[in-house]
This record gives C-alpha cells, structure tokens and sequence, in this order.
C-alpha cells in the first residue's frame, strides 16, 4: 500500500492487495499515528506487523510505503522522491492543495508510475509524457461537448 | 434538474466546513444529489458525479452505490468517462464484490483497442485488482500484449502478468515463451518491468530458476553498460544511470546465483565493480550498494567479495545518514552467523549504536551485540549491554534481561561475575525479565556454593532497598530462607560483611508478606523462607506465631502452606530439621543421572558439597553405630525421606512433601539460541517414580525376613540413565500388631550412589494385610557389584525396635 497524508487527514492512497475497507480503515489510522508521532530525526523506517514502512516527508505531507521482508528500504525512498517529483514536474511546484484539489490527477499519475506496486518506466520524461498524452486525449473528449452543454443543446 | 456541482467545487465548499457534523451534513445532501442523479441515467454527469463520490470515499464516506456507475462509465466510449471509471473501479471495487466479475468484459475488450491509453488504462486495472477469475479470464490477452513491439505496452503487459501469476500461479508456464527476448530490449521501462516479471517466476517456480539461469550472462551485460556508459539524462538519478533498474538486476541476480557455483562465479567481476565504483554521497548509490551486499551474501561468493561487503556494512555505520545506519545493521544481523569474525571487527561501532536516539536503531544495535558476544569480549560488551539496559525503554527490558542472562550463562569469567551481573539486571530491571528466570537463577545460586555467603549479603541489602521488583524478591526470599544463617555469621569472604540479626531478617521477610507490592507468588516464598529458618535461626517461637496467623489466611495457597507447616510444628517437630534442611545441588541439564545428594545437617556448613560416600562395606563396626559409620560418621541421622527431588515446582520449593505447591508455573521459553529446559530438574522430572520403564526382567528378591517383617526388593532399569537401577522396596508385616513409626534407611559401598525418596507411608500394617512400599535409586556407574546395608526401625507392641542387615543377594542383573 502507499499512501499521503497530512496532519491526520488522508490526500490519496493505494492499495495492491485486496483489503476489506473496514480493515483498511483500521490500519490507516494506525500508521498514521505512529508515523506521525515520529520524530524528525528519527530514521525514515520503521516494522509494523509482518511489513516494513517507509516514508518520507516532504513539507506537510508525509509519503508512507509499505514494503516486504525482503525488499530493498533505500531504494523505496527513492521511488517516493521519484513520485514526487512527478507531482512537481506536472503540477508546477506541487503543493498540499493541488494534491487536494486534483486528486484524480494524482492518482492518474501514480498510476502511470506504478502498477502493482512496481515501477512501470524508471524514465521521468516518459511517464510525464503518457500523462500528457492521456490529458490531451482527455481534452479532445470533452471540448465539443462542454460547448454544446453550455448551449443548453446536449 | 440543475447540472451537479463541479468536483473542484464540491472540494472547496467541504473544505470551508468547520466542524464535523457540519461536513457530514454537506456530504449528505451531496450523496443524495448524487443518488438521485445516477437514477436518472443520466450519461453526462456520471463521470463528475462519480468523481466527487471518489473525493468523499476518499474523506471516509461509503461509496458503495456508486460501484455499478463505475462499471457503466468504463463501458462508455469516452476517454474521461474510462480514466475515472477505472480509477473508481480501483478504489471502491476489489475482489470481494461480486460486482467486479461484469468489469472483464469491458476489460477484455478495452485491451484490443486501437488507443493504446486505453489499453493502458485496461492493463493497469487488471493488474492492480484483478481477481483470479479475471485473470484466467484474460490471461491471453496479456500474453498477447507481452509479446507486442509497443514499448509503452509491453511494459504495462509484463507488470500486469506478474499479478496474473500471483492471483494465479498455475498459468505462470504461457508466459514463458513471451519472455523469450524480454531483456534485448532497449527501452528502460520494459527492461525493468521484464527483470520484474522474471524475478517473480523464478521466486515461485524452481524449474523457472534452472531455466533463467542461462541469462545471467545477458543480465551482467546490462547491468555493466549502466555502470560504464556516459551520463543518460533520461534515468539519471543525482549522477547514477537508471539505479531502479541496477537495483532490480541485482536482486534478480541474487536469486539465480543462489546455490549455483557457475552462475555465482560468473557475477563475482560486475559485483565487485558495482561494490567499488558506486559513488556513496547519496542514498542513491547506497541504495545500490545495499543491494549489492545482499546479493553477495545469498550467493557462493568468493571470501574476498565477502569481507568487501562486510566492509561496506562497516563503513555504512559510520554514516551520518540514519537510514543507512539502520540498513546496515540489519544485513549484519543476518550475516553474524556466517561470517561471524568479519562482523566482530565492526563491534565498537555496532555498540555506540546502543545509545542512538532511534527505537529501531538501538533495537537492531542491541540484537546485533548480543550475538557479538564471546568469550573474550564479555566483560566490556556485558558493560555497555548492563548501561543499555538502565536506560533503555520498556520495550526492550525483557528481551534485553534475557540475553543478557543467557550470555551472561555462557561467557561468564567468573562465579562472582556471573551473580553480580544478575543482581545488577534483577535491581534495574528486575519486573521485566521474564518468568523462568528465577528458577534458573536458583539453580545457579546453589551451584556456587562459595558464594553462598556473598549472594545473600546482597540480596538482602537489595530487599532493604527495594521490594517491587518481584522477580528480584522472590530469589531473594528464596536465598534468605537457605542461607539465612550465613547471612547472621557475619562471614563474607568476597566484601564487607553487614550485622544483621534475625529479628532484623525476620522483620524483612514479614514485610514482604504483609506488603501490598507482593505477588501472592512472591509471599508464597517469603513464607517458606521464614519456614526454613526455623531450622536455622532460634526465634523459632516467632516464625511460629507468623505461621500460625497465616494459617488463616485468605490466599489459598498461602494458608495450605500455613496449615502445613503449623502441622510440622505441632506433629512432626522430629522431622522439622531434616525436611528444611539445604537443598542440594540442583542439576540443569536434561541429560540423565540423579542428583547429588548432598549431606548436611542443619547448621551452617556450605562446603558440603560431595556426597559422603562410605567407606567399603567390609569394615567390621559395631552394630549400632554401623551404619551411621558407613555413612561418614554424621552425628544427625540421615533421615531418607527427605530427599527432594521432585522438580514439579519451578521455584526449588523445599517442601514437597507437603503436597503440589506448585508456584506460579514456567514462563515461555526463552527466545534466544541456546536452548535452556524449563524446568531444573527436567532429567528427573522425565522418571516418575513408581513405573515400569523396561523392567529388563530382573528378579525380585527378599531383602530382610526377621521377626514377622518381610521386606522385598524389586528391580526396574531406569531410563534414560541404564546405570541407575529403581529398586522398591515392599515391607509387610505378619504379626498381628501393626508396625508404626516404621523408618527404613539403607547404604552403599563407596562406589555407588544411592537416593532413597519417600514411603508410602510409617505404617506397616498387621497380618500382611497391606505393605508399605519405598524407591531406592542406586547409581552404578562403575558396575560392581551392589551390596548394601539396611537399617530398620519400628514400634511394634508398644516396645520400639530397631535391626540392621547386609543385603548381598542382589541378582547379577541389578548392577550389571
């Protein structure tokens, strides 16, 4: 699972295993409160359960993965600065609030980044571009109808 | 009906929501809109509609009834309608609602269409939730996409069967010839995601394993050129090409060459490369680097790799980087065993990790230094563990007291060390250690009989200090009652002996009773030990008094123990000193063989430690001192039955005659590697006393036939020790008055060993019309012939009786 959040609240999550939501309820406010009753100096990794966490702040936000016994903890780190200088390079200077109010964004982004939990392109340039591509297509979609729409002829 | 409120708009008005109640109500209202709009079927609006529902759900609302309209959009030709309608499909359905199945059709045909987004869009669904029907369902599809030249989904496809094959491990064999020339492709994206995908095959099947083998030459060539090649401003990453994908390599590599000579030999070269080359400024390259150490671990590595990467761990502990430091004492953790002496030289650093500020820091530094400690560094490792432990959290109290326990048991320099290092845990962190650990801390007091003396000195000054620490009071207890009267001697060899009287003692081991801070365990042994000095101190009138008051008592346990030592007061005041007499040496180790039986009468002596063996049996004596001479001359007869053997209690409880005064029972076991039993006497408590363990056929035989009484021995081999010969005795009497008081005392030559347990009973009744019956167990270790000396003493008719006899008749089996 992977998730952001901040100051309690929950921006985006995603899970790769089937969860009951009451169980992922449940294990969301857990990690929240240990992950936020960390302390900064503290180091970016911690066990829970039969899983490793690990996560990253980055202003008011906190990035949390949670990785298997054998996978590598370092290298998790750098998948959650990856994705976020995905957000950046999309959004201009992402911030809490685009996060917020463009979540679908968000989603559609890390989607184009990982699937399943692995990365699908290890190139920035290349996931940025996908994205793109989708928005374009997107747009195609909707421009004729909001017009129409708006002429009350839809 | 008005359009529906835009997304961005439902955001910001939640947003300026002040309270609670106040978002609940606006979420309410929305979700009716909503509702009442998806019943309309209303095709426009749908996408925005589920959009905010997706936002909501997000906030913690259900969002179940927007499920099917998820569906309805993914069916929809528009390109917005599908991104949200999969993205919903992905947060509100898995495979738990049977809803979900109606997406494969949708599914199956968005992946054949002409816009590879879609098909994108399809794929990543699949591949994030897809149930295993599902994935049967559309396996081929996926196959199919594996094997396209499209980069974009080729990548997608191979992600998506690694979920295929783990909802579905069965259809792992179709992929295969996809894979064929998976890793000759140049773009990064399929690289990494095929290195994924085969990494998973091989985990799962072994046939797959031996088959990949063969590409490790291939994977070597790859990852080589990412090291060699020039600045690629696509997968840069702070100056390392494409780390995401080195990083994959390695592990993939790890799993092929684990076990495999060729295939290891074949990586040693680019894994020393990486090793060396790899630039350490950032978390990058130690991420690399990291993974690299785990490879050469799991794989035949050649030594010198191997103390590389040792040194690599070393010098990761030295970073500033916290993160770093966590990861290498993790990998030093799993490689301690094997390569044990390269760790060792890491050892200072490993322990100022002990006083780092990180909880999983100072967990992973104090599991990585008890498994550091030998023989030569124990003394000062045991310093910083004991520091630790003072000022370390709860959480790590007990399993830092029972490592410290353990090593403590195994590298001890010396007796003195060894209880001085478990006072110093019992007084820091005495509520924490865990429950057996007083039983084995016992067991320890008694063999160091030299420091009998010291260690109750110090467990008293520890009491006057402190009584909450339970495990602390109980040794305590336990010791005041055994050695009391060293403790009142003034003798102390090792430091400065304290004046104290008994009534000072006795004002102690009261407290304990009365005191609120007492476990009921904890007074269970206090009143046992004011018990036992009975027989050591000369207030006996107030341990009287404090028994018989608790012969009242509320605690169950204490009051059977109360009535009962009231009874020994009152009834049997002759066997008073010999039942609370030492305990003798308690043996831990489950192997076989009785304990010592060690001689002492009441008083002092603490010396006692070697079984008076007699002298050989064909010393002439005098018949009323004989057997008292072959026993070596002790003025206070040996009375037999007190031998207390039973280990059913794990506290070394005295008194088990008196019955099942079992204390509160063991702890778990141990965690740690060696293996300790969790009882003391568990070699013994494997025998039990009256049964036929293989009785080999040894003849009975009548051992004393004089004057009515009958005594008759029969024989049975004990296991596991086949030197140790079980002979019972039956006594039966047929005259016609009862023999009473009747006490039957035996001994052997020189060379044996002999423990008498418990009769049945004093009562030899008349006209054989019962016997009373007792277990003699002999140790033979040189296999001489057995012989013994048995005396016998009785009233019968009111005139008190007394005879002594030579057993010589012992059938060859018994002692062979």
């Amino acid at each position: 699972l992977k998730n952001a959040r901040s100051s309690g609240k929950l921006r985006l999550q995603k899970w790769y295993t089937a969860t009951a939501e009451r169980d992922k309820k449940k294990m969301v406010r857990e990690l929240m409160q240990i992950v936020l009753a960390r302390k900064p100096k503290m180091c970016s990794f911690l066990e829970w359960r039969d899983l490793k966490i690990v996560y990253k702040r980055y202003a008011s936000l906190y990035f949390c993965c949670a990785i298997e016994e054998q996978d590598n903890e370092l290298i998790t780190l750098e998948v959650i600065h990856r994705f976020v200088e995905l957000l950046d390079k999309y959004f201009g200077s992402v911030c809490e609030l685009d996060i917020i109010f463009n979540f679908e964004k968000a989603y559609f982004i890390l989607d184009e980044f990982l699937m399943g939990g692995e990365i699908q392109d290890t190139s920035k340039k290349s996931v940025l571009k996908a994205i793109e591509q989708a928005d374009l297509l997107q747009e195609e979609d909707e421009s004729p109808r909001s017009v129409l729409e708006e002429m009350g002829l839809a | 009906m008005p359009a529906p409120i835009r997304l961005r708009e439902l955001i910001r008005t939640i947003r300026t929501a002040r309270t609670q109640a106040e978002e609940r109500e606006m979420i309410q209202k929305e979700c009716a809109a909503i509702r009442s709009s998806f019943r309309e079927e209303d095709n426009t609006y749908r996408c925005r509609n589920v959009a905010k529902l997706l936002y909501m759900h997000m906030l913690g609302y259900p969002a179940h009834f927007g499920q099917l309209e998820c569906l309805k959009l993914i069916a929809s030709q528009k390109f917005t309608d599908k991104r949200i309608g999969y993205l919903g499909a992905m947060l509100l359905l898995d495979e738990r609602q049977d809803v979900h199945l109606l997406m494969t059709n949708c599914i199956k045909n968005d992946l054949n269409h002409s816009t590879q987004y879609v098909q994108g869009l399809a794929l990543c669904t699949l591949g994030c939730m897809g149930s295993s029907e599902m994935c049967r369902d559309l396996a081929g599809e996926v196959e199919k996409l594996l094997k396209t030249s499209n980069s974009y989904l080729r990548k997608k496809a191979a992600l998506c069967a690694v979920h295929v094959i783990r909802k579905v491990p069965e259809l792992m064999e179709m992929f295969l010839p996809a894979t064929k020339n998976l890793l000759s492709e140049k773009n990064h994206g399929v690289l990494h995601t095929s290195v994924v995908l085969l990494t998973e095959m091989c985990e799962r099947s072994p046939d797959m394993l031996a088959h990949f083998r063969k590409l490790v030459p291939q994977l070597v060539r790859i990852l080589k050129n990412l090291i060699m090649s020039g600045y690629s401003p696509e997968h840069d990453v702070s100056g390392i090409s494409d780390p995401f994908l080195q990083v994959r390599i390695l592990r993939l590599l790890r799993i092929l060459g684990k076990g495999d000579d060729d295939s290891s030999e074949a990586m040693n070269d680019i894994l020393a490369q990486v090793a060396t080359n790899t630039e350490t400024s950032k978390n990058v390259g130690n991420a690399i680097l990291y993974e690299t150490v785990l490879t050469i671990m799991d794989i035949k590595s050649e030594s010198g790799l191997r103390v590389l990467a040792i040194n690599i761990l070393g010098r990761f502990l030295l970073n500033n980087d916290k993160n770093i430091r966590y990861v290498a004492l993790t990998s030093l953790l799993k490689t301690v065993q094997t390569d044990h002496n390269a760790v060792q030289r890491h050892r200072s650093t490993i322990v100022d990790c002990l006083k780092d500020l990180d909880v999983s820091i100072k967990r992973r530094a104090m599991e990585l230094s008890f498994a550091l400690v030998n023989g030569n560094n124990i003394r000062g490792m045991m310093k910083e563990l004991l520091y630790f432990l003072d000022s370390c959290d709860p959480e790590f109290k007990a399993d830092c007291a029972s490592g410290v326990f353990l090593a403590a048991e195994k590298y001890a320099p010396s007796k003195r060390w060894h209880i001085d290092t478990i006072m110093r845990v019992l007084t820091t962190a005495g509520s924490y250690v865990r429950d057996d650990s007083v039983p084995n801390l016992i067991q320890l007091i008694t063999n160091s009989v030299e420091m009998h003396a010291y260690t109750v000195q110090r467990l008293y000054k520890a009491l006057l200090d402190d009584i909450s620490q339970q495990p602390l009071v109980q040794v305590a207890s336990w010791c005041i009652g055994e050695y009391g009267d060293l403790l009142i001697s003034g003798q102390c060899e090792e430091e400065e002996p304290i004046q104290v009287t008994e009534d000072e003692v006795l004002d102690v081991l009261e407290g304990l009773l009365v005191s609120n801070l007492s476990s009921p365990v904890t007074r269970g042994y206090s009143l046992t030990a004011i018990m036992k000095l009975s027989t050591r101190f000369s207030s006996v009138n107030r341990i009287k008094k404090v028994v018989s008051i608790y012969g009242s008592s509320i605690d169950v346990e204490l009051q059977q123990r109360a009535v009962e030592y009231n009874a020994l007061f009152k009834k049997y005041d002759h066997m008073r000193p010999a039942l609370l007499e030492r305990m003798p040496i308690m043996e831990k180790t489950a192997s076989n063989g009785p304990t010592e039986i060690v001689q002492t009468n009441g008083e002092a002596e603490p010396s006692v430690v070697e079984p008076k063996h007699p002298p050989p049996v064909g010393q002439p004596a005098s018949q009323g001192n004989d057997l008292l001479d072959l026993l070596g001359g002790n003025d206070v007869p040996v009375i037999p039955t007190t031998m207390p053997t039973k280990p059913a209690s794990a506290g070394g409880e005295l008194l088990d005659l008196l019955g099942d005064l079992s204390l509160g029972g063991p702890a778990p076991a141990p965690p740690a590697p060696a293996s300790q039993p969790p009882f003391l006497l568990d070699g013994l408590s494997s025998q039990p006393l009256f049964n036929d363990i293989a009785a080999a056929g040894i003849p009975p035989m009548t051992a004393y036939n004089k004057n009515g009484l009958k005594i008759d021995f029969t024989f049975e081999r004990a296991n596991p020790n086949p030197n140790v010969a079980v002979i019972t005795i039956h006594a039966s009497n047929s005259t016609e008055a009862d023999m009473t008081d009747f006490v039957f005392q035996a001994a052997v030559p020189k060379t044996f060993q002999l423990q008498l347990l418990s009769p049945s009973s004093n009562v030899v009744p008349a006209l054989n019309q019962g016997t009373v019956t007792q277990v003699i167990r002999v140790l033979n270790q040189q296999k001489q012939q057995l012989r013994m000396r048995i005396k016998l003493t009785y009233i019968h008719k009111g005139s008190a009786v007394q005879d002594l006899a030579e057993v010589n008749n012992f059938p060859p089996q018994s002692w062979q």
